[in-house]
């Protein structure tokens, strides 16, 4: 128990030398390394405590020891353990198809992101981006657009459109086609508009009439 | 001797009874009489490494055999530990059972061997009453040898691609089956990426009353499944395609219609992409799953929780650990007569925990499912108390598997190693016959293990360890090992050397990253000569080792076969005369 608890706290010792994926056996002094969850776990005893204790627990058993090479700094630590999984090959154990589709696809909930989407302007020299994410309906989006664009858009109106107004917002399905803002419900409208265009009042009229 | 023998009918007749292959190897030991009778009438081979003996000496021995199972790479081939090139060519086997098979083999099945296309036409013209073609985990062949397969093969009853990698060229070749009834009766196609061909599908499907086992790729969206699913209501196990579509009412009814009309329905699986809305449609199943597999499904609790706890009858579970520790807890409660548990990880490179899955949710089942018997679990910490408290309740262990993402883990909470926890499993699991361990263990758990472990098969070992005396408990102890299989630890050449002989009864050592000398390889190889020693680096050839270099891996098996010739540059099989 006692041996145990001496390896271990030699495992927290962080006097980890060079940044190393050689092969074990080289050079045993290039073996002394440690790895530990300690930066990333609070619970662990603080650093300056392990110092204390490593020094005559070292037996020729762990010079043997080979472990994965460990970073100096405590940033470097979280940082370099975040790619050392990602550089050892084969770990974790999980088949290559399981990666992908995984890392493939996030829950719906994962929003820290954003919904951004590229906004045109009819005769404007560049395009914008916009959160759709964080509007909760249309008039609280056209009020932006107007803002962004210095433009009129009016009011929709089912059997109008944007009639009466010099613009009309317009957007792109998921199907390539081009569709009037407003007639479908804000949800299903977030789920399927991939761009925005801002048409011009005589262009639009076109839509509003079909 | 006095005693008379039976004749040859009698003894044939009576071995007829005995299916399991270590039955007939026993009763093949008994006396000459009996191997000659025996291996005539043997009608079907398990070969666990295909390197471990020819086709020639398999032929010559079993003259007529009707199924054959052969594996090919290591384990450690799933997780790309094993380079490209390796081998675990299944051709040569082709070409020898075509001559000497024709009329009498029927069932190939295959788990990570190369397969070619050719090998796939040879197969499909060359026995006349061929039935079943299982690849597991293979790769090397396209759709076109599969289109080879579905037009020739007019008895065919199993196709499983398993998780094969398949090159497509193309979506017609389910075309190639025959107009008309086919026998089909497993169809699993879900490893293929490309587009399908619907209507050929659909007539496959049609045309094919006994099918009990269907399993979709990705390319069938959620749109067709009602469709294949009236034309099949029959089905056993059902893997969906992708399950994700906008949310409409109407394809909604169709699809729990669809499913009701299911009454034999047992295994569901698949389920890329899921909708959550589309779930409920399985409700009318649940009751009678006994097989669920949602590991590719990225849904969350509460519809996660509310599909499992409506599977009274779950037997096995496969599931990602978005089922957190609540979802157990909720599994723990409903489903009694769970034996398979396998909790994947959803972010196996992230570094902070994205679930709440911890020791607790295994805890919860070993204590609420009395019949669990198998388990892989992916997790980011573990106690000792814990691990003992599973070791406690579930004594009928047979397969625990622990993955604790992290190597070199300590108990959480009292920053020990774990072997006092892994330690109670082995001790009280005594029908343990696999385990893999992970986090921070020492020797101390490879003396538990060489000491209690008595049924252990297979062993998977990573960054664990301190010294060779780790793996000399486990060599010297473990009398049922057979597969070891060991990455980045500090195991040299003196355990190795010590208990050369105990290679010979397992089938396989595989070690990566690990302290052995290219000289304990000569010597080893010069001490067992019915030892296949494969040296594999990618670093250089293998000539300029000097002994003492630690060898990058090394993949040890006994053979009957001597060394094989069809190895890459990178492999090196030490000769008993080692000349250097």
């Amino acid at each position: 128990m006692e041996r145990r608890r001496a390896i271990y706290e030699k495992d927290l010792n962080l006097e980890a030398t060079e940044l190393r994926l050689g092969l074990p056996g080289l050079d045993e002094s290039e073996k002394q390394s440690s790895t530990s969850n300690s930066a990333k776990n609070s619970k662990k005893r603080p650093l300056s405590e392990m110092d204390d204790n490593n020094s005559s627990c070292v037996t020729e058993n762990e010079q043997q020891e080979y472990a994965p090479p460990a970073p100096k700094s405590g940033f470097n630590k979280i940082f370099f353990f975040n790619n050392f999984r990602a550089q050892v090959v084969g770990w974790p154990p999980v088949r290559s198809y399981r990666k992908n589709i995984v890392q493939a696809k996030k829950p719906e909930s994962d929003t820290s992101l954003g919904m951004y989407l590229k906004v045109s302007m009819d005769g404007a020299p560049y395009l914008r981006k916009i959160d759709l994410k964080i509007y909760k309906s249309y008039p609280e989006l056209l009020k932006a657009l107007q803002n962004m664009f210095k433009c009129t858009i009016g009011v929709y109106s089912e059997r109008e459109g944007y009639n009466g107004s010099d613009y009309a917002p317009t957007y792109e399905d998921k199907d390539g086609d081009w569709m009037l803002v407003g007639d479908v419900p804000w949800e299903m409208f977030i789920n399927s508009c991939r761009r925005l265009r801002i048409m011009k009042g005589s262009e639009a009229k076109g839509l509003a009439c079909l | 001797m006095a005693s008379a023998s039976l004749p040859e009918q009698v003894l044939k007749h009576l071995f007829s009874f005995l299916t399991s292959d270590k039955d007939r190897n026993c009763v093949s030991l008994v006396c000459k009489l009996w191997y000659e009778v025996e291996r005539r009438c043997r009608r079907s081979v398990f070969i666990g490494n295909c390197y471990a003996v020819t086709p020639d000496i398999m032929i010559r021995r079993f003259p007529q055999l009707t199924s054959l199972t052969l594996k090919g790479k290591p384990h450690f081939a799933d997780f790309n530990l094993v380079p490209d090139g390796w081998g675990a060519y299944v051709d040569p086997w082709i070409a020898a059972m075509s001559q000497s098979y024709p009329f009498c083999l029927e069932e190939i099945r295959l788990k990570r061997m190369v397969v070619t296309d050719e090998s796939l036409e040879l197969i499909s013209t060359s026995f006349h009453n061929f039935k079943v073609l299982i690849l597991l985990s293979c790769e090397g062949f396209t759709t076109d040898g599969l289109a080879a397969i579905a037009a020739n093969c007019r008895n065919l009853r199993e196709l499983d691609l398993g998780e094969s990698e398949v090159e497509d060229l193309s979506s017609d070749w389910l075309s190639h089956f025959p107009d008309g009834c086919t026998s089909l009766v497993s169809l699993n196609i879900s490893c293929l990426g490309s587009e399908i061909n619907f209507s050929d599908l659909e007539r496959l499907i049609t045309c094919s009353p006994n099918l009990k086992t269907l399993r979709l790729s990705q390319a069938v969206p959620l749109e067709k499944l009602p469709d294949l699913l009236c034309r099949a209501p029959q089905l056993v196990e059902f893997g969906t395609g992708a399950y994700s579509s906008e949310v409409q009412s109407d394809v909604f009814s169709n699809l729990e219609e669809a499913f009701s009309g299911c009454k034999k329905l047992e295994g569901l699986s698949g389920f890329w992409d899921v909708t959550p809305a589309y779930l409920p449609a399985v409700y009318p199943v649940c009751s009678r799953l006994t097989s669920l597999n949602l590991s590719y499904a990225t849904i969350q609790n509460p519809d996660l929780n509310k599909l499992i706890s409506r599977c009274h009858n779950l037997q096995r579970l496969w599931v990602l650990d978005y089922i957190e520790d609540t979802g157990l807890q909720a599994l723990a409660a409903s489903c009694k007569d769970l034996q398979e548990l396998r909790v994947f990880p959803s972010d196996p490179f992230g570094p902070e925990p994205n679930v709440s899955l911890t020791e607790q949710g295994l805890v919860a089942v070993s204590d609420g499912c009395p019949k669990l018997q198998t388990v892989l679990y992916f997790c980011r910490q573990m106690t000792n108390a814990a691990l003992v408290t599973i070791a406690r309740n579930r004594p009928n262990m047979i397969c625990f598997r622990l993955c604790i993402l992290e190597p070199r883990s300590p108990d959480y909470l009292t920053l020990e190693p774990l072997d006092a926890g892994f330690g109670a499993i082995v001790e009280q699991c005594k029908e343990l016959r696999r385990l893999s361990l992970s986090g921070l263990l020492t020797d101390r758990i490879f003396e538990y293990i060489g000491a209690h472990a008595k049924k252990l098969e297979m062993l998977s070992v990573a960054f664990v360890g301190d010294s060779d005396l780790g793996l000399h408990h486990v060599l010297s102890g473990c009398e049922s090992l057979r597969k070891l299989e060991i990455r980045d630890c500090p195991f040299g050449d003196k355990a190795l050397l010590a208990n050369a002989a105990k290679l010979e009864t397992m089938r396989s050592l595989w070690m990566s990253s690990c302290s052995v000398s290219f000289g304990a390889c000569e010597l080893l190889s010069q001490k067992m000569p019915r030892l296949n020693i494969e040296v594999i680096d990618e670093n250089g050839p293998p000539d300029t080792q000097s002994e003492s270099c630690p060898v990058e891996k090394l993949y040890i098996y006994r053979t009957v076969a001597g060394p094989r010739f069809d190895m890459p540059g990178f492999v090196r099989i030490m000769n008993q005369d080692a000349a250097h």
